[in-house]
């Protein structure tokens, strides 16, 4: 019922047709958001939906690091697991400065600072691997997920780094309090969001990614550095993944080695519903963000209905997410 | 080299006295363990190391082999490669998966090594020697136990699952056992996939379905510490108490200092892998007789008997 929206919007004048049909990843969200509200009463309050937002913002904000990687062709598994690293080295950096800075949050912002220079840093690495050692991609940050996964298992001892307590309840308003009403995690992915589309849309590093993407040899011969355009990608990525872990580590206060585990299949999922093309060439920041939104919201609805059994979650989210590629692929063809 | 050469020829010497001294061969034994990747897998690392250094200063003559492996195919590889190359005399294992391991622990068992199994039952009977294991169906009966005790009236309580594996079906169906015929009513159970973040979002997403909670069974103590944090965030920590299970640091610390969200824990420690080494080695150096099956008790950890389970250097 739902695939055949895009056939009858086929006929109609081409400018028409665009429009209706770039809008699938939204018609996905319009469909899930009605469902909701049918299933649950509870559904659309402000607290449920802020909730959902807010614990969405973490994959939302490195799936859109995710969205300028893949738009130039490439790929980053490591998101995960660079993910926990990051949040393991920012709480073993503010337990080591409470002696020497106090509790306050001067040991905070001296936490955040490290976590988007680890970051950058792993961006750097997996960036320069990829352009400089000519290595690919899935092979480069396959490699350096497995590493990073085993780095936090390793500073952790196999369990569990906690943040000092004092300092964690300097930290938590970060992620439970906000402005206005709005929790920050939220403004926090809508800035990123709104700046990630500018960059796309406007800024020549954006039109860069798609040129590569979409023809490598093409953008070499249009004088386009498409080495350090895709090095610029990777290390954007990196320091995404620390804003996400800075908004991530006040939640739980804590990092283990079950940190962020499949968050970089969460975030490619995302991109990908959101319209953004896998083998790249163009990518839609603001799809990435219905992307994510549509996968926060499945969980959410599952929790709160009583009708499918819990054992079938897994089928009724790949239901979706086809679902909503499906969508979309009516526009590539009709 | 000459230093070398008698401290080597010193240690040999040495080596044979002591052999002599307790009248018996070198013997080897492997350790098999899934690798560190939630709490309670690193919890089973660190205690095995830590029986393995113990028992290695005071058995000279017991050598030991470990190894810790994230998948079946990697962990059937350790094992063959104790059997081929190391030439162990007895396996302690803890398998990932016991159905995909089962046919390659047979196999130790009938080269004619000692073989200890911990924590999950193999898919025939009859392979091991020796099982040492707590007791699943026991820790969601105890559990269950407290929440009658507690609501004698009855009430609505939520349930939050680990993986959909048989010990989580075991612990579920000893749970339900033993709130049958009470006036508790499970509101709903989901999978947290024994993870904090997951235990989170679960946690947040009943908040807001059921407007009264009396009670909140996790059945691990990672998933309580995410619920935990949720139940915070909608300043509902006077309405309801969680119950996990495992006996976390974390956890223990609050229930002895007496914290009304989790009043209680229930044990499920991962050191039974130190007591199934502990016993294995027994076994090759004196020959006691310890064949047969350990099941340890998943107790009630309330504020008064938490002392006794409290360890500083534990990293679970």
């Amino acid at each position: 019922m739902t695939a055949s929206a895009p056939e009858t919007a086929g006929k109609p004048a081409r400018g028409f047709r665009i429009d209706l049909k770039t809008a699938g990843p939204l018609l996905a969200l319009a469909l899930l958001v009605l469902l909701g509200i049918t299933l649950n009463e509870n559904f659309f309050t402000y607290n449920n939906l802020t909730n959902v937002l807010a614990r969405s913002s973490f994959i939302g904000i490195i799936a859109i690091g995710a969205t300028f990687v893949i738009t130039a062709g490439g790929l980053d598994l490591s998101v995960g697991s660079m993910a926990a690293v990051i949040a393991g080295v920012m709480i073993m950096v503010m337990n080591w400065l409470i002696p020497s800075l106090g509790i306050g949050w001067s040991v905070v912002l001296a936490g955040m600072l490290a976590g988007i220079l680890l970051g950058g840093v792993a961006g750097v690495f997996n960036g320069m691997m990829i352009t400089r050692g000519r290595i690919e991609a899935f092979i480069v940050t396959l490699g350096t997920m497995g590493i990073f996964r085993s780095l936090v298992t390793f500073l952790a001892n196999g369990g569990t780094l906690s943040l000092n307590f004092q300092v964690a309840d300097v930290y938590r308003p970060v992620y439970y309090d906000g402005l206005l009403g709005v929790p920050y995690p939220i403004i926090v992915f809508a800035v990123v969001a709104i700046a990630g589309e500018i960059v796309m849309r406007r800024t020549t590093f954006g039109r860069h990614c798609a040129a590569i993407g979409s023809n490598e040899q093409v953008a070499r011969y249009s004088s386009i550095n498409v080495d350090n355009v895709r090095l610029l990608t990777y290390i954007l990525q990196g320091v995404l993944v620390g804003v996400a872990v800075l908004l991530y580590v006040p939640r739980l206060g804590s990092a283990s080695s079950t940190t962020g585990v499949l968050w970089e299949l969460e975030a490619i999922a995302g991109v990908i519903i959101g319209g953004t093309m896998l083998k790249g060439g163009h990518g839609r920041v603001w799809g990435t963000v219905v992307g994510v939104v549509i996968l926060g919201l499945i969980g959410n609805i599952l929790n709160l209905q009583s009708l499918i059994s819990p054992y079938l979650n897994g089928a009724f989210q790949g239901v979706i997410i086809i679902l909503a590629v499906l969508l979309q692929r009516g526009r590539r063809n009709g | 080299m000459k230093l070398t050469k008698s401290i080597l020829a010193a240690a040999v010497i040495a080596g044979s006295l002591g052999g002599a001294a307790v009248a018996q061969d070198k013997v080897t034994i492997g350790v098999s363990v899934p690798a560190a990747t939630h709490g309670w897998t690193g919890g089973v690392n660190y205690f095995a190391q830590q029986a393995i250094d113990r028992l290695s200063t005071t058995y000279p003559n017991v050598d030991f082999v470990f190894a810790s492996a994230p998948d079946s195919p990697k962990q059937i590889a350790d094992i063959e490669d104790m059997v081929a190359t190391r030439n162990i005399d007895a396996l302690v294992i803890l398998p990932g998966d016991p159905d995909a391991m089962t046919s390659a622990i047979k196999q130790v068992k009938d080269g004619g090594k000692f073989v200890t199994v911990v924590d999950r039952q193999l898919s025939i009977n009859g392979v091991e020697n020796l099982y040492v294991a707590g007791d699943n169906p026991g820790l969601g009966a105890n559990a269950a136990a407290y929440f009658k005790e507690v609501l004698p009236e009855g009430g609505n309580i939520v349930i939050l699952r680990g993986l959909p594996i048989p010990i989580d079906q075991q612990r579920f169906d000893g749970f339900m056992g033993g709130i049958e015929g009470t006036k508790l009513n499970v509101l709903a159970h989901e999978f947290a996939n024994w993870n904090r973040d997951d235990g989170f979002k679960v946690m947040q997403d009943f908040l807001t379905r059921f407007p009264d909670i009396k009670g909140v069974w996790t059945q691990d103590d990672d998933i309580s510490l995410g619920a935990i944090e949720a139940i915070r965030q909608a300043g509902r920590e006077n309405d309801m108490f969680v119950v996990g299970g495992a006996g976390m640091q974390q956890i223990l610390q609050r229930v002895a200092a007496g914290d009304k969200l989790t009043p209680v824990d229930v044990s499920y420690s991962p050191a039974m892998i130190a007591t199934a080494i502990e016993l294995t080695t027994a076994h090759l150096v004196s020959n006691v007789q310890v064949s047969g099956r350990y099941i340890l008790d998943s107790t009630l950890i309330t504020k008064d008997n938490a002392a006794r389970f409290l360890d500083a250097d534990s990293p679970f």
